[in-house]
């Protein structure tokens, strides 16, 4: 298939970008979209022109590195990751929009390229479980109840990506910090830290620039893993207790 | 576990190897002396950790913070040994070439960790995972190292469970798990098919915990790109700030490298896209030697490649072998019909003919060898790709038959789902076409028993080393050496040697710092300055080509001898002919790719002068001349049973070979059979 692509280019986090057009030709339905800007860049390298800057990295949908809007929608049209999106989901002749990722706490860094260290700082503030090594207990000593254990696991198979950001009108990551809040907070193991752990990764997030959370929910949508949006209910209601606790 | 001869480790089972073929003689300078690890410990095999780590010296902790430690890699390795150090009290620098540490390779391991628990009371032990992991790395690992890997694994598990990585559970909310990868108990623990990223987050948490605390720097986007060596000791690295292009230097008293595999050498793999060598190689061309490189390990269920303009693979779980059945068609003029219209008298199930005992379940070598065998001649199946098929379907038509549609999805569906999206393919309706793909390195850098490499001062981690799969992983043991090494070994070796500090302070003026630099920087020039017609990108895929063909799941001695030739003439095309556009100053990753693809270009070469010299068919390396009559794998014990450890011979001169006796204390080598 033949395409139209218009693409953000930007020289670095100082200078102003703009979009520019470049058409690329006998594209397969089989390569995956990255693929597609793969061979576009040894075009670009060919013309003598500085291929496009993207993040990339495993290309099997876990790494969380890949981050484009495509045509307004955070990783495009398919609930999953830009690496795992096929160009059988586009149609010869399209125009296709790229851009990178959408907020304020999300600087570009280059061209497709944007900032998201943001989400480690998060992390920092309290994301984890204070144990040393060698210190822990044997495994089996502090069982975990299954159902609990499964809603662990179900959020904590999100990955960064910052899709959830990216979708938000108000540039929030409450599903990121609820996905993560409630991974821990489902286990026993979390328990200790639970309502110091959330005052602080909420105060680090709104630190960051991230807006606030006003339930439109286009972050759920937009997750290639699917989190759920009641994780930022639960966020909510440890925050309350964490505030009436004396956080 | 007949094979047994004496648990105790006292008594060595075999004599040292004598090489009597000289395939690779031209190629390489022979070692005047045997190469020792002389840390090995002696004495009974359970005792040696025990005792190593009661040897070792210890560190005061009011001297810790004094001591700087820097660690390339945050994967399962690096992000473990960062967090525990830190924890401990040093001053850590942490490097990684991805935006997060939290994105590293080991994040897509899917199938599990292996831990000698024995919560099932099936008979596992200590002793029986060490056993199952010697032989299946078909008797080139260090034993002791085994050893030591199988104790600590059980840790391995206490640690992620308290660090609320959310493994499996049964309804009494204790750890569930499962029997892998052909071993006959159950000793897996997973979560779901991500159980790599779930442990990487873990020790990714541990470690935002001690940047929070201030023990740990993350400095993200950079790329180690040369070791500083002053006086034979390695005292830091100098590093590309991959956003400003700035090359930075970071002196410290100890570098350690878990900078993962380098399978992406084959241009297409499971790797991730930046998963390089260039850590582990510009430290080899400082002096470490790099151990049995040509040992990749193949996996036969990764999805197949559909056209030329393919990046890389993706694996499927090797737990599609337990109800998918594997044929081609018989007739060559079958394979472009479609597999539905081909009749069952028509289809030729490979692996259940030849191996009726095992089927569709052989260990993950000749699976992969088999189904190259049937491509090769000409029986394959899927898109031409180049002048080849390169596919085998793996049906399920019988478990529908058998087990219904729902029970099937219920097992598999995620593993479908991803198939279809891949291939636009329904795998419920129409058989899935899988093709083996290079997926793990077991060679890397030499180390001895405390992790160090033969450079002091300069340690290796997890995939980056050579020390603890021989030359074949069995699944599930990936996971483990990476933790284990980061949570509980470097930990305790590498005091020993920090012990020695506080050591001399050495300046950014010194001549060996300067002399790193100046290389660096030389080197980002040259690749700017040639000017030429192609990208990095086009010598990688034509590496990859090479490699796959003359240095991949079979190799001849005349197709070694062709690919050396090719690399070279590749080589030197590379240093007349690259491309790269962009400045230094900036974020160029095209210039990136070209350290990294010249790097892989020189390590392809000796890839090949390995796999020249071991005139034996071993784990997924597969020599033509070294088969039994049937056509399975040979090992020559007598000849090879010594670890290759080649020193770097300087640009234009030959690698020198020295070689490392395995002896065996525990456990007696066996030649494996499946049939």
């Amino acid at each position: 298939m033949n395409l139209t692509l218009k693409i953000w280019r930007q020289k670095d986090a100082q200078s102003a970008g703009a979009m520019q057009s470049y058409s690329v030709a006998d594209i397969s339905e089989d390569m995956s979209f990255l693929e597609m800007l793969d061979t576009l860049n040894e075009q670009l390298n060919e013309q003598g022109e500085e291929p496009i800057a993207f993040d990339h990295d495993c290309r099997e949908g876990i790494c969380g590195s890949c981050d484009l809007m495509i045509d307004g929608q955070a990783h495009g049209p398919e609930v999953t990751t830009t690496c795992q999106l096929h160009m059988r989901s586009f149609e010869d002749g399209q125009t296709i929009t790229i851009e990178p990722w959408r907020a304020n706490a999300f600087p570009v860094v280059k061209d497709l390229i944007v900032d998201r260290s943001a989400f480690d700082r998060i992390i920092q503030a309290g994301g984890y479980v204070s144990v040393n090594t060698g210190s822990a207990p044997e495994a089996n000593s502090v069982p975990a109840p299954r159902d609990k254990a499964m809603r662990a696991f179900n959020v904590a198979t999100c990955i960064g990506c910052g899709a959830c950001v990216a979708a938000c009108p108000n540039g929030s990551a409450s599903l990121f910090l609820g996905a993560k809040i409630t991974h821990l907070g489902e286990l026993p193991q979390g328990q200790p830290e639970r309502m110091g752990r959330v005052a602080s990764m909420v105060a680090q997030h709104d630190h960051e620039g991230f807006g606030g959370c006003t339930n439109i929910g286009e972050c759920t949508g937009a997750c290639p893993k699917e989190i759920p949006l009641d994780v930022i209910s639960q966020l909510n209601k440890d925050l309350r207790d964490s505030l009436r606790a004396g956080f | 576990m007949a094979s047994t001869a004496d648990v105790s480790g006292l008594t060595e089972l075999n004599g040292p190897p004598e090489q009597r073929s000289d395939d690779a003689h031209g190629y390489y300078t022979p070692a005047a002396q045997k190469l020792v690890d002389a840390k090995a410990p002696t004495g009974l095999i359970k005792d040696r950790w025990t005792t190593r780590k009661m040897d070792n010296r210890l560190v005061n902790p009011a001297n810790r913070r004094k001591l700087d430690v820097i660690i390339v890699g945050t994967g399962l390795a690096g992000g473990a040994a960062a967090a525990t150090l830190g924890e401990a009290g040093y001053n850590v620098k942490s490097f990684c070439y991805q935006d997060s540490p939290r994105r590293a390779h080991s994040i897509a391991a899917q199938g599990g960790i292996n831990a000698a628990k024995n919560y099932k009371e099936d008979g596992d032990s200590t002793y029986r995972l060490f056993y199952d992991t010697v032989k299946g790395g078909d008797y080139r690992s260090r034993e002791s190292n085994v050893y030591r890997l199988a104790e600590v694994s059980a840790n391995i598990i206490d640690q992620c469970v308290a660090q609320g990585v959310p493994f499996a559970r049964d309804y009494a909310g204790l750890l569930d798990n499962r029997s892998f990868g052909g071993v006959q108990v159950s000793r897996t623990f997973y979560a779901r098919g991500q159980t790599g990223q779930q442990l990487l987050i873990g020790a990714y948490q541990a470690m935002e915990r001690q940047v929070a605390e201030g023990t740990v720097t993350q400095f993200t986007r950079h790329e180690m790109l040369e070791v500083i060596v002053v006086d034979g000791t390695a005292r830091g690295i100098i590093a590309r700030d991959l956003v400003t292009g700035e090359i930075e230097t970071h002196l410290a008293d100890v570098v350690v490298l878990a900078s993962g595999g380098y399978g992406n050498v084959f241009y297409l793999s499971t790797n991730a896209m930046g998963s390089n060598v260039t850590a582990s190689w510009r430290a080899h061309r400082k002096g470490a030697y790099m151990a049995n490189p040509c040992y990749t390990q193949i996996h036969p269920t990764c999805i197949p490649v559909s056209g030329d303009h393919q990046s890389k693979l993706t694996l499927m779980s090797e737990s599609l072998r337990n109800d998918g059945r594997i044929w081609v068609p018989k007739n060559k003029e079958d394979c472009t019909k479609d597999p539905r219209d081909i009749p069952e008298e028509d289809r030729d199930y490979y692996l259940e003919r030849i191996y009726p005992s095992f089927g569709n379940l052989v260990p993950r070598d000749i699976a992969s060898r088999q189904a190259k065998n049937m491509c090769d001649e000409g029986r394959g199946v899927g898109p031409m790709v180049g002048d080849f098929r390169r596919g085998v379907y793996l049906d399920f038509a019988d478990a529908i038959a058998r087990l219904g549609e729902d029970a099937v999805r219920e097992k598999y569906d995620n593993l479908f789902d991803m198939y279809e999206r891949i291939t636009g393919e329904n795998p419920y309706q129409v058989p899935m076409r899988i093709y083996p793909a290079v997926h793990y390195v077991m060679g890397g850098l030499w180390v001895d028993y405390d992790l160090q490499s033969n450079i002091p001062g300069l340690f290796v981690t997890g995939e980056a080393n050579f020390s603890d799969h021989g030359a074949n992983r069995l699944g599930a043991s990936a996971l483990m050496q990476g933790l284990a090494d980061g949570y509980f070994v470097l930990p305790n070796t590498i005091r020993d040697y920090l012990a020695d500090g506080p050591f001399e302070q050495i300046s950014e003026s010194h001549p060996a710092v300067v002399e790193a630099r100046t290389s660096v920087e030389e080197r980002i020039s040259k690749f700017l300055s040639i000017g030429g017609s192609r990208s990095a990108d086009s010598f990688h895929k034509e590496l990859g080509n090479i490699m796959w063909e003359y240095c991949g799941m079979e190799r001849s001695e005349e197709g070694l001898r062709k690919a050396i030739d090719m690399i070279r003439e590749l080589k030197a095309e590379f240093w007349s002919d690259l491309k790269v556009l962009g400045t230094a100053d900036s974020l160029n990753q095209s210039l990136e790719k070209a350290g990294r693809v010249i790097d892989f270009i020189e390590l392809g070469e000796l890839m090949c002068i390995d796999a020249l010299n071991r005139r034996e068919s071993c784990g997924g390396h597969f020599r033509a001349e070294s088969q039994t009559e049937d056509g399975e794998a040979l090992r020559h014990d007598e000849e090879f049973a010594y670890v290759a450890a080649w020193e770097w011979g300087g640009d234009g001169g030959q690698p020198v070979l020295h070689k490392e006796d395995l002896i065996y204390t525990a456990i007696e080598m066996k030649q494996r059979s499946y049939k």
